[in-house]
């Protein structure tokens, strides 16, 4: 049974575990609305961008000289991983769920005897799939210092990537993010880049010209179009993790309130107790007397 | 008056602008075109360049990097990679441009050597036509 002190002062640590994920939370809603506004603004680019290629795939992707990045190596024996998950926890399964995902596809690739090769964005994931995978790790891109999601740091990344395609590094890269559905629901999703696939067929792209040639705009595009993807796989990102941190802390903040409702009320009881105890003693001397 | 058609311009990371226009000029890797209603469907990769709108509010010119143009009839959007209204184009803008553009010259492979050369000619010759 804890003293009556004991009580008050985990009361008060409570409180104040409270007030902060109350805080955390209010912070996250905010950040949760200009990265929703972030992903809102890069939609008309991707959408254009991919409707374009799609195009344009659909006419070259058949031909002999279809470029590498579109029809592929020829196999898929080395696989890169690109696993993107936040800098920071407290974001419920956020990172977890990605990671999961991530996992479960790279024990998919190695029982079926390819290589994996794993290249993680942000330090949470790092840190997940070091135990077990961390001999595929072949790289890892920093997003600590990133203040703001912009274009340049997709860009960095994406040539990244291409480079090390274009070094015969790997033949199919595949990206792991969660995408952003709702502020409760964030759905992990692993989206292949290189070599690029599309969905359907694309607006019948015979009747644009092409300047200089479909071949090289595809050329010129498919590049542009990994980074892209990959810029709105960190839009999608980072309103996932927002909105996962929001309903973690208000999660956190409701159970902090249940918590100290039930300690005030046991706290009540105790000192309840301890008065009539006290009462009964001294009734009980009077008495004895 | 001259009919008009719907110019977009698009960077990965915001609509810049969208409004009727006269007249789009735009850099093509192949060299400028100017788009107008009516023109063929077309689409063009872009060179770092401006790009000239004819709007209702008068000319609006963009320095653009990278990317390509859609354009048919009625509409032309421009896809740009990066693009910056001229009046915000100074100097340490394009500095960082070039600089972005000379270190793809130094890591390009050497198929690719020659692409980003003229990508880097191309920043130069921005440059010296914005005058700084």
């Amino acid at each position: 049974m804890p003293s009556l002190k004991d009580l008050k002062n985990r009361i008060g640590s409570v409180k104040n575990t409270r007030k902060i994920t109350k805080a955390m939370q209010m912070v996250a809603a905010a950040k949760l609305r200009r990265a929703q506004e972030a992903a809102e603004a890069a939609r008309p680019f991707a959408e254009r961008m991919t409707a374009v290629m799609t195009g344009l795939a659909g006419s070259v992707g058949s031909s002999e000289s279809a470029p590498r990045l579109l029809a592929g190596t020829g196999s898929d024996k080395v696989q890169l991983l690109v696993v993107m998950t936040a800098e920071r926890g407290l974001c419920g399964g956020f990172n977890s769920s990605i990671v999961r995902l991530a996992r479960a596809h790279a024990a998919k690739l190695l029982a079926e005897g390819k290589t994996v090769k794993i290249l993680t964005v942000g330090k949470k994931g790092r840190e997940q799939l070091r135990r077990d995978l961390g001999q595929h790790f072949i790289g890892h891109v920093d997003l600590s210092e990133v203040k703001r999601m912009g274009y340049p740091v997709a860009q960095g990344i994406a040539r990244d990537v291409l480079d090390r395609f274009d070094k015969g590094e790997f033949d199919v890269a595949t990206i792991f993010f969660a995408r952003f559905q709702s502020v409760i629901s964030q759905i992990p999703t692993a989206q292949q880049v290189i070599p690029a696939v599309f969905e359907g067929e694309g607006e019948v792209s015979s009747l644009y010209d092409y300047e200089p040639s479909e071949e090289g705009v595809l050329a010129d595009l498919l590049p542009r179009g990994v980074a892209t993807q990959i810029f709105t796989a960190l839009l999608e990102n980072g309103a996932s993790e927002q909105g996962a941190r929001m309903s973690a802390m208000d999660n956190a903040t409701r159970n902090a309130g249940d918590m100290i409702n039930r300690l005030t009320i046991q706290y009540n009881r105790s000192r309840q107790a301890a008065i009539t105890k006290e009462l009964i003693e001294i009734i009980s001397g009077a008495e004895a007397l | 008056m001259a009919g008009t058609l719907q110019f977009d311009l698009v960077s990965p990371e915001r609509r810049l602008a969208s409004f009727a226009a006269t007249e789009v000029q735009v850099p093509g890797t192949d060299g400028d075109m100017t788009a107008m209603e009516g023109h063929a469907p077309t689409i063009t990769t872009l060179r770092p360049g401006i790009l000239r709108a004819q709007g209702p509010s008068g000319v609006q010119a963009y320095a653009v990097t990278g990317g390509f143009a859609e354009i048919n009839a009625t509409s032309i959007s421009v896809l740009a990679e990066k693009a910056v209204a001229v009046e915000e184009l100074t100097g340490t803008v394009l500095d960082e441009f070039i600089a972005e553009a000379r270190e793809l010259v130094s890591v390009a492979l050497p198929e690719d050597k020659d692409m980003a050369e003229r990508t880097l000619n191309d920043m130069l010759a921005l440059r010296a036509s914005a005058g700084h």
